[in-house]
């Protein structure tokens, strides 16, 4: 169920098809298995990956049979390692070797790379292959890591902090010192994997012709991938060209480079033909990029009326073995740092944040990043003070949620119009909390344990190259061009940076670009992922795409549509104002004088001198857009029921109640808060990537890494509100993370709702049956 | 193991006379051998359903079987869904629905929910989310996965 409430009417009419629930351009040939992906590539040569056995050790020998094709790290002479930088707070930069060389940092890294006729081959080969690895002591949890005296992953980093970030207001301490009531909640994320169903796959093939490369992956990132493995290799960039064709989903684990694909480009130059991988699903799991795992320790001072005055906060990140290209490891703790306070009005802050390197797999962006945990640990921490002031978890949000825009937070973000306040009540009405707190109280008399949960939240959507440059980053992937043409043909194209993997942005920039020009949606089509034809621009993730490539193109479309008034006005002999472009038509409103586009375009490049040196030849434009950033808000509600016997949690319902200013499709945002939402509740309840003692995992399936099926995820009930933001030139705000932001925390709130009788706090995700038993039985013991 | 069997794959009413190591999965012979890229691998351990095919009637997970396995036997897949140019009504009910997001999984469902459809038209809501249940997407969130596969359900009944 989806209902549709605008705070307020779109301005501007005329517009047909922005914000119209119209099917996706996409699909056809993703539902006729025509869509194109890398693994369907055939290839002349297959690669496997020789991974290390052990989480940490010396590498002895490499001993491969007479005549097998195996290169190490030895081989990569002139090959420079992965080291992405940061240039602001206490970064110690941490080089990744494309292979192994000399020791091994985690179960899963690449230390050799065998090459054979097949995949089938390959496998065999790489089995013939003897590593010797003389094992040393691993750390694999962060706080041994951290400790004194803990074994070090990198010689070069002391105590294994790779980064530490501090902050506080000037009066904290002064207002600390004043508070009524101290709550504390310690928040903890395992580990986790996004698990695209499709894996990471590459193919890189020589042209011998032109000597150039062309590398075909399954990649977020074209443009950077193409910048980065030039440089790594040493090689012109105009020699390479990267494709990411259809993509398989990502969610942030295909944005971060894969030092495999470096290995890809450097093998199809070596041996001038082409090598392809196709990552299978263990690998995925245990060296396909993890994120998440986090504790946040948060204690927040509030006044008489329960109101935030001081927020305290420790954050420690498990970074993994490498530090992440490009946003390094600072990505999650740098975020939990700057956006803690999330949509609360606290104006004292004071926090610590470290990232620490462990003998496990490299940590990168998930959707949301750091904002599900610190959203958790907040929402927690809410409800904690809630029980502390006996009074409603509604209320305590109701008093705190900030309302006056724009309003700048204790970090120095600006937050644009927003809607926390009336999601809030949006949702509490919806839901019909009295009715559910009666039959709460009916089923615990019943033994039945039925609990609610609410999470409020920001999703900081669309920022620019300012918000990464603010974290002292060397690349800083903010703004994004895009290149409208319409050919003497009248076909329009729009070429664009972002690099959509299931978004369903040709068919929302088609829309924006319909709404300017006049023609129909299913008359455009968006070129992306291919850095021979799409102009530069840092790709797909952050929630950034429908807002900065959207806004990009919306300027390109203007241009478009300022000149074909013109032409038209040259054309049809008309005042320029009483041009109106529909249908395909430029026609002199209010008479029956009308030329197609295709006839205009044709002019533009042919007709040149009719337009009497007033218009520059052809019809291509571009725009280019690097915006500050907006916010986009939601409340979310879970109600679930815990099996007290069996630590079993089964959701009942899912509410969200959100804003994402103005909806270029509605169906296509439905889906990607109903996506989030399910990842959200995987999150919290079922996955979690598990590293025995010694750094071995345990989780490396899908039967025991367990993303949620059709029976775990409840029917999601959507509530929308549009608040056009002035920070995004379409009006629109970004919203592929806040399903994944919002829903670990309703959910865990819920549960802790659900067993209050009992006493005890779950908080830690994913709330496993195992830990809501051990909780259960503590309790037990306790009375 | 390079010792290859000669087995003939009938793949959507078109026999391919193929080669195979005994150890060769029928997922990879429909890609590689057959040249029928639509069906796609996701873990290969039988879990995520990415390859779902009809064998004989029958959806099935084609990691888990070996092509000699298939020899002889009629497979569908979603590139022979379609009659022609007229899709069927399960992927025009996914277009319609945004029962899809990036695609990957999106072959594997439609053949799951074909299958079972056709052998058992009347199925139930309850028990059609536990054979929905049984292949995973991680896109949708099953939302309009579960909405599509009932339109179309309800349209292959009136059939």
């Amino acid at each position: 169920m989806t209902a549709h409430a605008k705070t307020q009417p779109t301005k501007g009419s005329g517009t047909k098809w922005v914000g119209r629930a119209i099917r996706r351009l996409e699909d056809p040939a993703l539902v006729a298995g025509l869509g194109r992906f890398t693994a369907d590539l055939p290839a002349a040569r297959w690669v496997r990956f020789l991974r290390s056995p052990v989480a940490a050790g010396r590498i002895e020998n490499i001993e491969a049979p007479a005549g097998a094709l195996v290169v190490t790290a030895a081989s990569l002479k002139g090959v420079k390692p992965i080291k992405p930088m940061l240039h602001k707070f206490n970064y110690k930069p941490i080089a990744q070797p494309v292979l192994a060389s000399e020791v091994v940092r985690f179960v899963g890294e690449p230390v050799a790379v065998v090459v054979a006729a097949s995949k089938e081959a390959a496998e065999d080969l790489a089995d013939r292959v003897v590593l010797t690895i003389a094992e040393t002591a691993p750390v694999v949890d962060a706080t041994a890591a951290a400790a004194l005296g803990a074994p070090l992953v990198h010689a070069d980093v002391p105590g294994n902090i790779v980064l530490e970030g501090r902050m506080k207001t000037p009066e904290f301490d002064a207002v600390w010192a004043g508070a009524h009531k101290i709550v504390a909640v310690e928040a903890r994320s395992r580990r986790q994997n996004a698990t695209p169903m499709e894996a990471r796959a590459g193919h890189a093939a020589y042209d011998a012709t032109t000597g150039r490369i062309t590398l075909t992956c399954t990649t977020q990132m074209p443009h950077l991938t193409r910048t980065a493995i030039a440089d790594i290799i040493g090689m012109p960039e105009s020699d390479l060209r990267v494709i990411a064709p259809d993509v398989g989903g990502g969610f942030g684990q295909k944005m971060s480079l894969a030092s495999e694909y470096v290995l890809l480009v450097w093998l199809a130059r070596k041996l001038r033909t082409s090598v392809a991988w196709t990552e299978d699903r263990r690998e995925n799991l245990i060296a396909g990029f993890h994120s998440r795992e986090q504790t946040i320790a948060v204690e927040g001072a509030f006044d008489a009326n329960a109101r935030l005055i001081a927020l305290k906060a420790d954050i420690v990140t498990n970074i993994g073995a490498y530090s992440c290209y490009p946003t390094t490891c600072g990505v999650e703790p740098l975020m939990a740092l700057a956006e803690l306070p999330g949509p609360y009005d606290v104006r004292q802050y004071q926090a610590h944040a470290r990232g620490v390197t462990t003998n496990t797999c490299t940590m990168a962006p998930y959707r949301g990043v750091s904002r599900p945990v610190i959203t958790f640990a907040l929402e927690r921490l809410m409800d904690k003070a809630a029980a502390a002031f006996n009074i409603d978890p509604v209320d305590i949000r109701r008093g705190n949620l900030i309302e006056k825009f724009p309003y700048t937070s204790a970090t120095g973000l600006v937050f644009d119009e927003a809607s926390y306040r009336q999601t809030l009540e949006m949702a509490v009405k919806a839901v019909n909390l009295g009715d559910f707190r009666a039959r709460q109280k009916q089923g615990r008399a019943k033994g039945r344990h039925l609990g609610i949960g609410f999470a409020t939240f920001s999703e900081r959507t669309g920022y620019g190259s300012p918000a990464f440059a603010a974290r002292g980053m060397e690349i800083t992937p903010g703004w994004e061009n895009a290149i409208v043409s319409v050919d003497p043909s009248g076909f329009v194209e729009a070429r664009i940076g972002s690099s959509p993997h299931g978004q369903g942005l040709r068919t929302t920039l088609a829309q924006i670009i319909a709404d300017e020009i006049g023609v129909s949606p299913e008359a455009i089509k968006v070129v992306h992922g291919d850095t021979d034809r799409a102009p530069y621009g840092w790709g797909t993730f952050a929630s950034r795409s429908l807002v900065i490539s959207g806004g990009a193109t919306l300027i390109a479309a203007r241009k478009i549509r300022a000149k074909l008034i013109k032409i038209a006005s040259h054309l049809l002999e008309a005042d320029a104002r009483d041009i109106v472009l529909e249908g395909g038509h430029a026609k002199v409103a209010g008479t029956d004088r009308m030329v197609p586009i295709s006839a205009m375009a044709r002019d533009a490049y042919t007709q040149t001198h009719r337009f009497k040196g007033e218009i520059e030849p052809g019809l291509t434009e571009t725009g280019s857009y690097d915006p500050p950033g907006t916010f986009s808000n939601a409340c979310h509600v879970a109600i679930v029921e815990v099996d007290v016997e069996t630590g079993r949690v089964a959701l009942e319902k899912f509410l969200v109640a959100e804003d994402a200013g103005r909806i270029i499709n509605p169906m296509i945002a439905d889906g990607q808060v109903h996506g989030g939402v399910a990842q959200g509740i995987g999150n919290a309840l079922l996955e979690e990537i598990i590293y025995d003692e010694s750094g071995g995992i345990l989780t490396a399936n899908l039967a025991d890494y367990m993303p949620p099926t059709a029976h775990e995820i409840p029917p999601i009930e959507l509530h929308h509100m549009e608040t056009p933001s002035v920070n995004s030139i379409t009006r629109a705000k970004g919203l592929g993370e806040g399903g994944a932001i919002g829903a670990p925390a309703a959910v865990l709130n819920a549960i802790n709702d659900a067993l209050a009788p009992f006493g005890i706090s779950i908080d830690e995700m994913p709330a496993t049956p195992q830990r809501i038993r051990a909780a259960l039985r503590a309790s037990e013991k306790a009375a | 193991m390079t010792n290859k069997t000669s087995v003939t794959l009938t793949v959507n009413g078109r026999a391919h006379a193929i080669a195979v190591e005994p150890r060769r999965t029928l997922v990879d012979a429909i890609r590689e051998e057959c040249g029928q890229t639509g069906t796609h691998i996701g873990c290969e351990h039988g879990i995520c359903g990415a390859c779902t095919v009809i064998v004989d009637g029958e959806p099935v997970r084609s990691c888990l079987m070996f092509a000699v396995q298939a020899d002889g036997k009629k497979i569908r897949t979603v590139e022979g869904l379609a009659n022609g140019d007229e899709l069927h009504p399960m992927q025009r009910a996914f277009m319609e629905h945004h029962g899809l997001q990036c695609g990957f999984c999106t072959p594997g469902f439609l053949m799951l929910a074909v299958g079972v459809l056709e052998r058992e038209p009347n199925i139930g809501d309850e028990d059609l989310l536990d054979v929905l249940s049984s292949n995973l997407c991680r896109c949708t969130g099953y939302q309009n996965i579960i909405k599509a596969v009932r339109a179309a359900a309800k349209e292959m009944r009136g059939k």
